[in-house]
């Protein structure tokens, strides 16, 4: 049986989504530990979704 | 005057969001059933995706049933035996053959093909066009903007400076808005990932594919129907120049940490086993990176442009009271958070450039390594 593509690309965005959360949910939690940190922790989390997301568009590409 | 900014920027916003409404001008014809409507919503957006030879704004069929086109043709340059210039008005929008100096040339599907003069396309298995395509160099939609965009961004960006001079150094006008952009771009981009040594250098393609990418995006989301950095093209020369910024002006230090990592830390016959892996990743890692940043900038655009057309294209599908608002509504907040990504989008193609001159510009201190061991 052949699985449709567009499933595989759900799946893809669906750990990509999970990621993004987990980024955002620990970058709170840090900005929260450390406010002053706010700017730096910002950009590392920015640069971090952004390659996640990259993947997710791939998927959605391919799919 | 915060009350005359907020109604200025909701102005600005409404505008913005009218762009989209606008597009839905180009209904598409009452003909055929809901699949059809379906199919021809897909056609029009993925017709809107592409780049296009006349520059035109909207268009729609009027009561005799003719088609009417709202915008203007623009120069069509080939080479094909020789250099063939004219105007895309001779192919009335796809629908006439051209003919010039005895050549016939017709559009499909946004491509000029070479055709004779019934503008017969022979298609082969895979319903490809297998006419010969001549080279295009043509001032297309897309050129026409990137042209405005250096224009604008040339004046802007001159006459500020010219009034930087003037008010020594005290920011008058745009350049209040500006200041703190190109700041952030120097303290917040630049010096951090580059280094306080070697920053300057990396600083004026910084500043320029920063406004460059955000200028472009905030016209995609004008009536204009631009998508410019929603073009894979686009984004792989801006990619390209990172690439080639970043592997000539690269160190010694930048060149050893690709070929050898390791360095003294490991007697060769122990590199060697190692360097069958590790080596090859490093080499792919080079060419992988710029690009991810293509695909990031072409992605991000494509998708939020395929959402909000999408969105409208609910006017068509539920042909009743409920599907204007309803699009308006999810329209207007999906444009809000397409003016974010803008600006997102262009922070981190600027970033992650600006990451990878940091690795090509790295000099390791050796003799400096010593004291900061103490310090732990």
């Amino acid at each position: 049986m052949e699985i449709p593509s567009v499933i595989g690309a759900g799946l893809a965005v669906i750990g990509a989504g999970i990621g993004i959360g987990m980024i955002g949910g620990r970058a709170m939690d840090a900005i929260a530990r450390q406010p002053e940190a706010y700017g730096k922790i910002q950009t590392a989390m920015l640069i971090a979704a952004a390659l996640i997301e990259g993947i997710g568009f791939a998927a959605i590409f391919a799919g | 005057m915060r009350s005359s900014f907020v109604s200025n920027f909701l102005v600005g916003v409404f505008f913005l969001c009218l762009g989209p409404v606008l597009f839905a001008k180009e209904t598409p014809s009452e003909s055929g059933g809901p699949a059809g409507t379906k199919a021809e919503i897909k056609e029009y957006i993925e017709h809107h995706l592409k780049d296009s030879h006349d520059f035109s704004i909207a268009s729609y069929t009027d009561d005799q049933g003719n088609k009417v086109h709202w915008g203007f043709p623009l120069p069509v340059i080939l080479w094909d035996d020789g250099l063939k210039v004219f105007s895309s008005s001779l192919f009335h929008h796809g629908e006439t053959v051209a003919e010039v100096d005895g050549n016939y040339y017709k559009l499909y599907h946004s491509k000029i093909y070479k055709t004779d003069s019934e503008g017969t396309i022979v298609y082969d298995a895979e319903d490809h066009p297998t006419n010969t395509k001549p080279l295009d160099f043509s001032i297309t939609k897309n050129v026409v903007m990137m042209l405005v965009t250096g224009l604008l961004m040339l004046w802007l960006f001159t006459s500020m400076a010219r009034k930087y001079e003037k008010s020594g150094g005290v920011p008058t006008g745009v350049a209040k808005f500006f200041e703190p952009i190109v700041l952030y771009i120097r303290d917040d981009i630049a010096i951090p990932n580059i280094g306080e040594k070697k920053y300057s250098r990396y600083m004026p393609f910084l500043l320029t594919v920063f406004f460059f990418i955000w200028f472009l995006n905030m016209f995609g989301l004008t009536p204009l129907g631009v998508n410019v950095t929603g073009n894979i093209a686009v984004t792989t020369a801006l990619a390209m120049i990172v690439f080639l910024m970043t592997n000539f002006t690269g160190t010694r230090d930048y060149w050893k940490h690709i070929f050898d990592p390791l360095g003294d830390g490991m007697p060769w016959y122990g590199k060697m086993i190692i360097y069958i892996i590790l080596v090859p990743i490093e080499i792919l890692g080079i060419f992988i990176k710029p690009f991810a940043l293509l695909i990031r900038l072409y992605a991000n655009m494509t998708a939020g442009h395929v959402v909000l057309m999408s969105l409208i294209g609910l006017i068509f599908i539920f042909k009743s009271w409920v599907g204007g608002p309803l699009s308006f509504g999810l329209s207007f907040a999906i444009s809000l958070i397409e003016i974010l990504v803008a600006l997102l989008q262009a922070y981190i193609f600027t970033m992650l450039s600006a990451l990878y001159f940091g690795f090509a510009a790295e000099e390791h201190d050796h003799d400096h390594e010593e004291p900061v061991l103490e310090h732990l």
